[in-house]
């Protein structure tokens, strides 16, 4: 990997990172297109694949990154991207939790955490209804998400075993 | 620092990164936020409810990756800039390994290695994981009218119409914080 590339990597995934407001999806479009249209890095159909596989991988999605950076500059472009996409984000939210942290008895960090309470459980119902959509791909797997949902809410078996479960069902081709 | 965290015991870093690393493996096929709270609030009990769950959506405003975000929050809270950092390290050290492995081997044999089923079946189970977290955690916040209407207009507005997840915020989150707002105790 040359020098510039390695520049390229830094300055445009540390400035993807403050940019990514919402979550690591937002900068997508623009993450696609200086890496396919401007810097050439990876084909179309490659964003595509390492974005699926991004997806897939355990972690979070945002190790898209990762697998750029090593289509641009192997290993050492691997591990650059990804502290570059972290490290700015971080230290703002580094900064926001010292903040939050001294603010233990305002009134602001009281109402954030009752108010925000029930607005995060709409989000996460909607992000669970969004997700379903995408990835549940005919009844079979609505009734797999259904059944393990019920396993979820009235039992206390481990998850883990659950997900593996459905892993292996998934495996034998029955959803 | 002396804004001590009463009633627990100092978390060593290892333990921090382990724990981690435990909740981005585990998270095979998505629902990240859904294992945070399993591990974070109900195995290890570092976070209230209601602390995690304001925690999760300021972490999802920010900018950056929120499982990252959530990473550096809880890292912070329990051990300061070492412990943001071991948070992260062991949050993203062998998710980076394994997806540089599916990585190689998808640039070198151009396709990706046959989990296709695996996957879709831990997928079907991760969305379960998600609703039974909106479930679980919904039966313990929504307690007053206005709470779940708060619920419902989040979710009527990401969810159903998909709003996008700022604008929610915006609307929805000064109603909330006006009806949070701590007032002084009536006469």
């Amino acid at each position: 990997m040359n020098v510039k590339t390695l520049f390229q990597i830094i300055a445009l995934f540390s400035s993807l990172s403050l940019l990514s407001i919402g979550g690591g999806n937002t900068v997508l479009p623009e993450m696609h297109r200086k890496t396919v249209q401007t810097y050439h890095w990876m084909s179309d159909s490659q964003f595509a694949d390492v974005f699926a596989i991004s997806q897939a991988a355990p972690g979070p999605s945002i190790l898209i990154v990762t697998l750029i950076g090593f289509k641009a500059g192997k290993i050492p472009g691997a591990i650059i991207a990804t502290i570059a996409m972290m490290l700015p984000a971080g230290l703002l939210v580094y900064m926001v939790t010292r903040f939050w942290q001294n603010a233990q008895n305002s009134p602001l960090r009281h109402a954030i955490e009752k108010g925000f309470a029930p607005l995060t459980v709409g989000l996460v119902l909607a992000s669970g209804y969004v997700m379903s959509q995408a990835a549940d791909h005919g009844w079979h797997a609505y009734i797999l998400t259904g059944l393990c949902t019920i396993v979820f809410v009235f039992t206390k078996v481990n998850p883990l075993v659950v997900v593996a479960l459905a892993g292996l069902i998934g495996y034998l081709g029955l959803v | 620092m002396s804004e001590a965290v009463i009633g627990k015991p100092s978390i060593s870093l290892l333990d921090l990164a382990l724990t981690f690393n435990h909740i981005a493996l585990a998270s095979f096929g998505g629902g990240l936020s859904a294992w945070s709270r399993e591990v974070l609030v109900v195995e290890k009990k570092w976070m209230e409810e209601e602390e995690f769950l304001s925690a999760v959506t300021m972490c999802r405003i920010l900018p950056g990756a929120n499982q990252v975000n959530l990473a550096v929050f809880v890292g912070t809270k329990m051990r300061g800039i070492p412990g943001a950092i071991s948070a992260i390290v062991g949050l993203t050290t062998i998710p980076v390994v394994l997806i540089l492995i599916l990585g190689y081997a998808y640039f070198r044999y151009h396709e990706v290695p046959a989990l296709q089923g695996i996957l879709r079946g831990a997928t079907a189970a991760a969305v379960a994981l998600t609703l039974s977290m909106a479930f679980k955690t919904g039966k313990k916040c929504l307690g007053s009218f206005v709470a779940v209407a708060l619920f419902l207009g989040a979710f009527l507005l990401n969810g159903l119409i998909r709003f996008p997840l700022l604008g929610t915020v915006a609307l929805i989150g000064p109603l909330a914080l006006l009806w949070a707002w701590p007032r002084p105790a009536k006469k």
